[in-house]
């Protein structure tokens, strides 16, 4: 007790002091703020620090690094990171996007839509990549990489011959065939006048039909409720691992884009994991494994698939799953025990 | 009622009797148990892969204008990005007298500002191009929300850095890992661009860009650079993936629009709609949707329910804030028989949004974006309604 005293005492002197060095000194005066000398915030960017960001690419080459890649090279990179989605020619795997083709389509009822047949620059092509590919591992082509596989583009929409190079130093040469079609918006001159009339209210018309029903095409979504309690109920009647599992499947999400379970799973992006604990690496029919999977030998037992997916790349160098790895010891027990669900 | 009268009023429920929840039970407040089926849903058949998708907010459940910020429809390119706000910068830099780096402490001190604006993605009502394809306002146009932003002008942060007279253009660019990047002219950048770390009053929703997004009022969405960590001023466009390959306007004869930022006036009916059936049968009913432009407010929006013969004037109704959603209610007594129901909305510039049949003979069938044109339901009489195309 005496001790707590003692504190409120300390606290009560403290409390004076403040008072009385707020009394001695006169208050701020909370002077305006004017925008025209600017607010002195925010501090110089680096040179390195730009350059770390600034890799953006325009129509006119700015910003293009010095490289260059030839159309073989680029055919090998793009088999063994971009034709999981793509294609190996760019056609596309589901509903991926299709790269090659398309030429003089787009005037017809579908229009095929690729770099050969629609994008106006190539300079889009190589800051896409470059920026953005391949998805789920984005800025990990080295510039080389990104000038062949731009180069194999260019081969597979037949605007180059098999043994065209592309560097920076040749790299405004190439046009894209589309270019000329595209204009500015036009839309105040070729449709504002005719969208601004003031528009008939009485006896517009003598008589309405329907043409079209949505319902012909049935193409809505299901009602997600419905599914979802019916998902809980099966949860609830299994076992007690089911929270787990439970977990490992909400962590799961992160890894659909490429790997599919269940019923009718099939190879992705990677190949499918129905029964991958203690299935021998690198088995599944059909699936292009790299090197390293198909040689390292083994299953996946729990101790093998933990460590892979704590570090893919520390654990397998050389494997093809562009995925940095789980943080914790309990993500990764609760995807193999999700996994384990799976016959 | 029968003669032992209402159970809902003659029993004891147990909200009469037992006690709730405390205070500390729910820090973080939801919606009623009896609300989960308002929520966002996707189209799984429209995307490869749900990383890189969209979802859509329920417009039919939702009322006045502003969208909660956990009905705010989705899109990104590669996933929601987990930014943490310490480790995240706003670098601008090109054509400036001074690149420069804020951190989020350096944008909190400066003047901010609070505005409400629609977000429209370009693709919204995308599928219905060439027909009546999707039974649902929420998957038709809900690719939209309304929401007080709260921000920095972009104009402060640029001057701040110093725009050459040769910058012409800024592009803005994102933190995630697809680094979405778009060119927007220096007009724009100095007029009404915010630089945006609310949303309704609480920081930014991961999915929505946290920390700090681009606001572009009026303009299609995809320009809403999220996870906003860089500026570069130049002196001509990018013409980058989402300005060329996507949101580009391919029309009937093979030609393209590119630049076509400004959203066009549209409006549609959220109630009576395919998932807000009338439910109650004939009497009085409100028919109820929403409005917008990216060029200004909506004075007006003129509704029928016979399929365009005769149009009435709706009521708007709550703030009419310029290139933000308008509510509009028109209030009539339903006999039960089949109404063919559309909205036509009016900005305050005169533009009159066009029927299906119109923009279509502007534009084709092919451009995928900017699908502004008349939406129909039709209401059969026991109050179910389905998206349909009328002559």
């Amino acid at each position: 007790a005496a001790a707590a005293q003692a504190a409120i005492a300390d606290t009560q002197a403290a409390a004076t002091d403040l008072i009385n060095t707020l009394a001695a000194q006169p208050l701020s005066t909370g002077a305006p703020v004017a925008e025209t000398a600017g607010f002195g915030l925010g501090r110089d960017a680096l040179p390195v620090e730009i350059a770390a960001w600034d890799i953006d690419v325009r129509p006119d080459g700015a910003g293009l690094p010095a490289g260059s890649g030839d159309v073989w090279t680029g055919e090998e990179v793009f088999v063994e990171k971009c034709a999981m989605c793509h294609g190996d020619f760019g056609e596309a795997v589901g509903r991926w996007p299709v790269l090659a083709g398309g030429h003089n389509t787009l005037s017809d009822e579908d229009p095929v839509k690729t770099i050969g047949s629609y994008w106006p620059y190539l300079s889009t092509v190589y800051d896409y990549i470059n920026r953005a590919m391949p998805f789920g591992m984005a800025q990990s082509l080295t510039n080389d990489e990104v000038y062949a596989i731009t180069a194999y583009l260019l081969y597979v929409n037949d605007l180059v011959d098999d043994d065209f190079e592309l560097s920076n130093e040749n790299f405004l040469e190439v046009r894209l065939p589309n270019e000329p079609n595209f204009f500015m918006d036009d839309r105040a001159t070729a449709e504002y006048p005719i969208f601004s009339v003031e528009p008939c209210m009485e006896n517009c018309k003598d008589s309405v039909e329907i043409t079209m029903h949505a319902s012909v095409l049935d193409v809505t979504p299901e009602d997600e409720n419905a599914a979802q309690e019916d998902a809980t109920v099966v949860a609830a009647a299994a076992e007690p691992e089911v929270d787990l599992a439970a977990e490992g499947e909400a962590l799961f999400r992160q890894c659909k884009s490429c790997h599919q379970v269940g019923d009718g799973a099939g190879n992705g992006v990677g190949p499918h994991l129905n029964g991958v604990v203690d299935r021998p690496i690198g088995s599944v029919d059909g699936f292009r494994y790299s090197n390293t999977l198909l040689d390292v030998g083994g299953e996946w037992s729990a101790d093998v698939l933990g460590a892979f997916l704590a570090d893919p790349r520390g654990a397998m160098p050389g494997t093809k799953m562009a995925f940095r790895g789980l943080r914790s010891q309990e993500e990764i027990d609760a995807i193999i025990a999700y996994l384990a669900t799976f016959e | 009622a029968n003669a032992e009268g209402d159970p809902a009023i003659i029993n004891k429920q147990e909200w009469n009797q037992y006690l709730g929840e405390g205070v500390d039970a729910r820090p973080y407040g939801m919606p009623s148990q009896f609300e989960s089926h308002v929520r966002r849903q996707d189209v799984p058949w429209l995307t490869a892969d749900p990383v890189s998708s969209v979802n859509f907010t329920p417009l039919h459940e939702l009322d006045g204008i502003i969208t909660p910020n956990g009905l705010c429809f989705e899109r990104h390119h590669a996933g929601i990005a987990e930014v943490d706000p310490a480790e995240h910068r706003l670098m601008i830099n090109g054509l400036v007298d001074r690149p420069l780096v804020f951190t989020m402490e350096d944008l909190m001190r400066f003047p901010r500002e609070n505005h409400v604006y629609f977000l429209e993605c370009a693709a919204n009502t995308g599928m219905e191009w060439a027909g009546a394809q999707l039974n649902g306002c929420q998957f038709t146009h809900g690719m939209i929300h309304n929401v007080m932003y709260t921000g920095v002008p972009l104009r402060l942060l640029l001057q701040e850095a110093g725009v050459k007279t040769t910058g012409k253009w800024i592009m803005p660019e994102g933190a995630d890992a697809s680094g979405m990047t778009r060119s927007i002219p220096i007009e724009k950048a100095l007029d009404d661009c915010l630089v945006a770390f609310k949303m309704n009053g609480e920081a930014l929703r991961p999915e929505q860009g946290y920390p700090v997004r681009l606001v572009v009022p009026g303009w299609e969405g995809n320009m809403w650079i999220k996870w906003l960590r860089r500026i570069e001023v130049g002196d001509q466009p990018w013409h980058h993936r989402e300005e060329t390959s996507k949101y580009t306007d391919l029309l009937a004869d093979g030609q393209a629009r590119r630049f076509t930022w400004e959203m066009d006036a549209k409006s549609v009916i959220t109630s009576p709609s395919p998932q807000a059936p009338i439910t109650q049968g004939p009497g009085p009913l409100v028919i109820t949707g929403v409005a917008w432009s990216g060029r200004g407010t909506i004075p007006r929006v003129d509704v029928t329910i016979d399929g365009g013969i005769t149009w009435q004037q709706a009521r708007m109704s709550g703030p009419s804030l310029n290139k933000s959603m308008h509510r509009f209610y028109l209030d009539v007594e339903w006999d039960g028989k089949p109404m063919l129901l559309q909205s036509r909305a009016h900005d305050s510039t005169g533009y009159v949004q066009p029927t299906k049949e119109q923009l279509r003979h502007v534009r084709g069938e092919n451009s995928i974006y900017h699908n502004n044109s008349i939406q129909t339901w039709a209401v059969n009489e026991k109050g179910e309604a389905e998206n349909v195309e009328i002559s």
